[in-house]
């Protein structure tokens, strides 16, 4: 059986609202996380992402100033000085299969819809420590593998050219975000 | 634990991407503790969580009032982009907030209003009516909630609104398939 010892875990949380940002200090505080860092938008989140280099980062997604989506997009930058393959958690009202997707493509480690729970954090947390997945470039991507899945009834053109390469199994971001809500 | 540097980086590289792997950076932090280890943090987040219960009131209130600033101000100057954002903003975050704060139907109805903000092809011509009783039942199910029959009342009130607000979303966007393949999709959070 395996345990997080949270107390070596940075985080920063990046949430406009003060209701969600005094849960979400509370819920990893009892974990057993001391440093938690906090912005209240994803202009101030990168900053303090330069400044602080947190171990993990849970943003919402509808923000002012620029959103968590955006914020995402700017740490996942494969060319920046700063650590662009840091786990970013997204925690959001948005509860539509398409903003999975778009979370997903924007280079989203893990998705979390609101309502909050405890176990719903604790396990997406769980699974970026426990199971990070390779990261993969292309022209238009840089993020996790989006692959989860060997899907064996799949017909079409292998998308990725140049070869097979092996894919982690492990559940989708979509089934993910549906379980444990 | 962040002060550490990054492992060594191995990529493979194929004629249109690059596999990009480094040893797990997080796996100090992960600690093998026997079966009969007792230790529960998510319980223990739980009752934090519960500790925190007496202000949900009024938080809930401190959003319901926003939502209800942002509507005056929608009422007063129109939808500007600022007034929209503003108005989806707040509805957004009860919508996310609400189950949490124990107000779940209060959520459902920010839900369908964020729904009528998202999807509806000009704001202007939305029946102001619509958007009223929204944000007013909102308002009604969060002052009310001490009331012995207010939960299914909520939950109905709630139900109706949507029922109302999807059957306009519908009709307006009946030449917009991308939006009304959005409206007919199902939630990925389990209904109340």
């Amino acid at each position: 059986m395996y345990r997080i010892d949270f107390n070596k875990l940075r985080f920063l949380i990046c949430d406009d609202n003060p209701h969600m940002r005094r849960i979400l200090r509370t819920l990893l505080h009892s974990f057993g996380a001391r440093e938690v860092y906090e912005a209240e938008d994803g202009a101030t989140a990168l900053e303090m992402y330069s400044h602080y280099v947190p171990d993990i980062v849970i943003t919402d997604w509808a923000m002012p100033i620029f959103d968590g989506l955006e914020l995402a997009q700017m740490i996942r930058q494969p060319e920046s000085k700063g650590n662009p393959y840091a786990p970013i958690i997204m925690l959001t009202g948005h509860s539509e299969k398409r903003r999975v997707t778009v979370a997903r493509d924007a280079g989203v480690t893990e998705f979390l819809a609101k309502p909050i729970s405890a176990k719903g954090l604790y396990q997406r947390i769980l699974n970026v420590v426990a199971s990070p997945r390779p990261f993969i470039k292309t022209k238009t991507y840089f993020g996790p593998d989006r692959r989860r899945n060997t899907n064996n009834a799949y017909i079409g053109p292998e998308r990725r050219v140049g070869g097979e390469m092996e894919v982690m199994q492990q559940p989708s971001l979509l089934d993910k975000a549906r379980s444990n809500i | 634990m962040a002060k550490e540097k990054p492992g060594t980086l191995q990529i493979k590289s194929f004629a249109d991407h690059h596999v990009i792997t480094q040893p797990n950076p997080l796996r100090k932090v992960l600690l093998r503790v026997p079966e009969s280890d007792l230790d529960d943090p998510v319980g223990r987040a739980e009752k934090a969580l519960a500790g925190l219960s007496g202000e949900f009131k009024n938080w809930m209130t401190i959003e319901a009032d926003r939502l209800s600033a942002a509507h005056a101000v929608v009422l007063r100057d129109g939808f500007t982009i600022d007034n929209r954002e503003e108005l989806f903003r707040a509805a957004h975050d009860i919508k996310g907030d609400a189950a949490t704060f124990g107000f779940p139907s209060a959520g459902a109805a920010a839900e369908s209003l964020c729904r009528i903000i998202e999807h509806a092809p000009d704001l202007d011509l939305v029946p102001a009516e619509l958007i009223t009783h929204h944000i007013n039942a909102i308002q009604a199910i969060v002052r009310e909630r001490t009331k012995l029959d207010t939960a299914v009342m909520a939950s109905k009130l709630s139900k109706q609104l949507r029922g109302v607000a999807d059957e306009f979303l519908l009709k307006v966007n009946r030449d917009r398939p991308e939006h009304l393949e959005a409206i007919l999709a199902p939630s990925i959070v389990p209904a109340e």
